[in-house]
């Protein structure tokens, strides 16, 4: 397939039509395409079959607590931010079998499940594109591999597409993340409008992603088709909606677990989860065993939150009983106690849990408040030396 | 895709033999029945599942020495620990493990050891307390201190009887509420360690309990000048995973299941002072 395909770092123009002929193609090597849809208000990631599947014309305006689709007055594909949905519900499912044990007689037999489906992704964003390296972190580099998880992200051909908008909460600027991918994606395009103009600007990031761009009619791209989308990403960077500071930020949410912030944040906190859900690397599960009656028993995993009383339960109660604990634990363990756990950040900067908190609770409000006045708190961290 | 590669898929074993150590509580010896049994270290766990109930983290309190099968002394307190405690013998169950980290009975080699137990948490030590007793002449003084809520609720009771019959191992017991028939101390745990001979500046402490009773023994190790780098207690935390991939155990930067749950207090300590940390 080499000789036929584009070297890594090649840069081409395609035209707009030519996605659907990228979705086609995709398919055509058997991966399920999936990418950005609009259903039920918010543009979401599902199956995507053709051109017309994708949110052409629509853009999203978020704040904290608040989302909206609005129209567009051009026909952009990937004219949006980020919506309620991130890769993770196909990398990591909410809900997802482990494995089934049938019982014959004495005997117990235990079935794996396969996890052979191969996934494409349109539209990855560069913040959720460094939310899959965090979660492949997680996943796969600690003494046990997840095996389900690696086999499907092994499997999985990811089509990066730049950012052309921030969003209202978005901050990668901030985290490092975006708005451009650098990194781990097989293509990365970039949308390029300008009055009769509407074409994709396209990097080869794999072996995989040159031999697929090699099948779609292309030209080669000029200086100014680079330059042009050069100033697409920089445009977008100079937009940020929040900006969060991460010096030293570690250190000083492990020093302040007492700090009386996290009283205030818990009088709005409901503790409903949803920055948990929506977060593209919160990564906790739950399990459940489930039994039929025809003997065979099953073990399913969930998505978990730390916003919920059950998730420190031991015999005797919860650990973390009050909405302040549990907040800390998320804030602390996200910006804080993952760096000890996994060398990176657990925050990438897209912005979901300060759109998609029901009060608008925003976490670089809470990190810049515990910092103004943390003189007053106890010096010192609870982290890994 | 076996067991072996994929550490969420249980290994099938059966109940040997049942020992009902008190009303709710039983100690199981668990027999592999598809190869053999993995070697562990005093200190770990191993998941036990009861097929279509559920699956559950509990220490080893058998002797790593022996070979044949886990032993494991399950307290009656939930749905898939209650499960696990009725089992009979020729029951089938999954296990994953072993996990976690060990007690330090390698490094306390030389020096006095002071075991203290509080209610369940003897089983987890009963472990190292088989592989000091095994190695005694390796070591100083050994002392065993562990308390209960009653004498109803004392385990091992043969056991700690030829254990308390041994003149190299001096062994405390105390409950909180005493029967008629009690003849021994009254009271919680950490205010039998200033009655006690060991040599502070040379002691390796290795606490199990409830957290509030580990607590409050490493302030009396401290305060008898046993410093926290030589104090060892085994954490509790909810467990779903054993593998560092669930979430539930954090216990700040730390997975229990992986990081612990056997830790060195000093450097847990000032996470212990917070409240629902």
């Amino acid at each position: 397939m080499a000789q036929d395909g584009l070297s890594v770092g090649v840069k081409a123009v395609i035209g707009r039509e030519e996605i659907g002929a990228l979705i086609a193609a995709l398919s055509a090597r058997g991966w399920r395409v999936l990418g950005p849809r609009v259903r039920d208000g918010a543009i979401i990631y599902d199956d995507v079959a053709g051109l017309d599947d994708l949110p052409a014309g629509w853009t999203d305006t978020q704040e904290a607590g608040r989302y909206r689709i609005e129209r567009r007055t051009d026909a952009a594909l990937f004219g949006y931010a980020v919506g309620p949905h991130s890769w993770k519900r196909f990398l990591h499912p909410p809900v997802e079998r482990l494995w089934q044990a049938r019982r014959e007689g004495d005997k117990v037999t235990i079935i794996a499940e396969k996890n052979d489906e191969k996934f494409a992704f349109l539209g990855v964003r560069a913040c959720e594109l460094a939310a899959i390296m965090v979660q492949d972190r997680v996943f796969m580099e600690g003494p046990y591999p997840d095996t389900a998880y690696r086999k499907r992200r092994e499997n999985t051909f990811l089509i990066a597409v730049n950012c052309g908008e921030a969003g209202g909460t978005c901050f990668c600027v901030s985290m490092k993340t975006g708005p451009k991918a650098q990194a781990g994606f097989d293509l990365a395009l970039t949308e390029l409008i300008e009055g009769e103009r509407h074409e994709f600007l396209v990097e080869v990031g794999s072996e995989a992603g040159g031999a697929v761009l090699a099948d779609l009619p292309r030209r080669p791209a000029a200086p100014e088709d680079i330059a042009a989308a050069e100033a697409v990403t920089a445009r977008t960077a100079n937009a940020m909606g929040r900006t969060l500071e991460t010096e030293g930020l570690k250190e000083l949410l492990q020093g302040n677990p007492e700090h009386p912030r996290w009283d205030d944040v818990a009088q709005r906190c409901l503790a409903c989860a949803n920055c948990t859900m929506v977060c593209p690397t919160c990564f906790c599960t739950t399990i459940a065993d489930v039994s039929a009656l025809d003997g065979t028993a099953e073990r399913v995993r969930k998505w978990d939150s730390c916003f919920s009383l059950d998730f420190s339960y031991i015999h005797g109660g919860s650990v973390r009983k009050e909405t302040k604990s549990r907040y800390r634990q998320w804030m602390t363990h996200k910006l804080a106690h993952w760096i000890d756990q996994f060398g990176t950040s657990g925050c990438v900067g897209c912005g979901r849990c300060i759109t998609w908190c029901p009060v608008g609770i925003d976490i670089t409000e809470e990190a810049a408040s515990i910092r103004a006045d943390s003189g007053k708190c106890q010096e010192g961290g609870n982290g890994r030396a | 895709m076996t067991a072996a590669e994929d550490p969420f898929i249980p290994l099938p074993y059966c109940v040997g033999r049942v020992r009902r150590e008190t009303g709710d509580t039983a100690s199981l010896e668990l027999l592999p029945l598809a190869g053999p049994r993995p070697s562990f270290k005093a200190g770990q766990f191993n998941m036990l599942t009861a097929f279509g109930v559920g699956e559950v983290a509990i220490s080893m309190s058998g002797d790593p020495a022996e070979t044949e099968g886990f032993v494991h002394t399950v307290r009656n307190v939930g749905a898939v620990s209650g499960a696990l405690a009725r089992l009979e013998t020729g029951a089938a169950l999954g296990l994953r493990g072993p996990f976690g980290t060990a007690w330090p009975t390698e490094e306390a080699i030389g020096a006095d050891v002071l075991i203290v137990a509080g209610g369940l948490g003897l089983a987890p030590l009963r472990p190292a307390i088989y592989e000091v007793l095994a190695r005694r002449e390796r070591y100083g003084r050994v002392v065993l201190l562990y308390g209960t809520r009653s004498p109803r609720d004392i385990l091992y009771r043969a056991e700690m009887g030829r254990w308390r019959r041994r003149l190299d191992v001096d062994i405390e017991i105390t409950v909180d509420h005493a029967d008629p028939a009690w003849h021994g101390n009254v009271g919680v745990v950490p205010r039998l360690i200033p009655r006690m001979s060991f040599d502070p500046q040379n002691t390796f402490a290795m606490v199990c309990g409830p957290e509030v009773m580990m607590r409050f023994t490493a302030s009396a190790l401290h305060e008898a000048g046993v410093s926290f780098e030589r104090i060892w207690i085994s954490m509790e935390r909810n467990m779903k995973c054993a593998i560092g991939l669930c979430g539930h155990c954090q216990f700040g930067p730390d997975f229990i299941c992986k990081d612990g749950p056997v830790m060195r207090y000093d450097r847990i300590a000032s996470l212990l002072a917070v409240r629902e940390i």
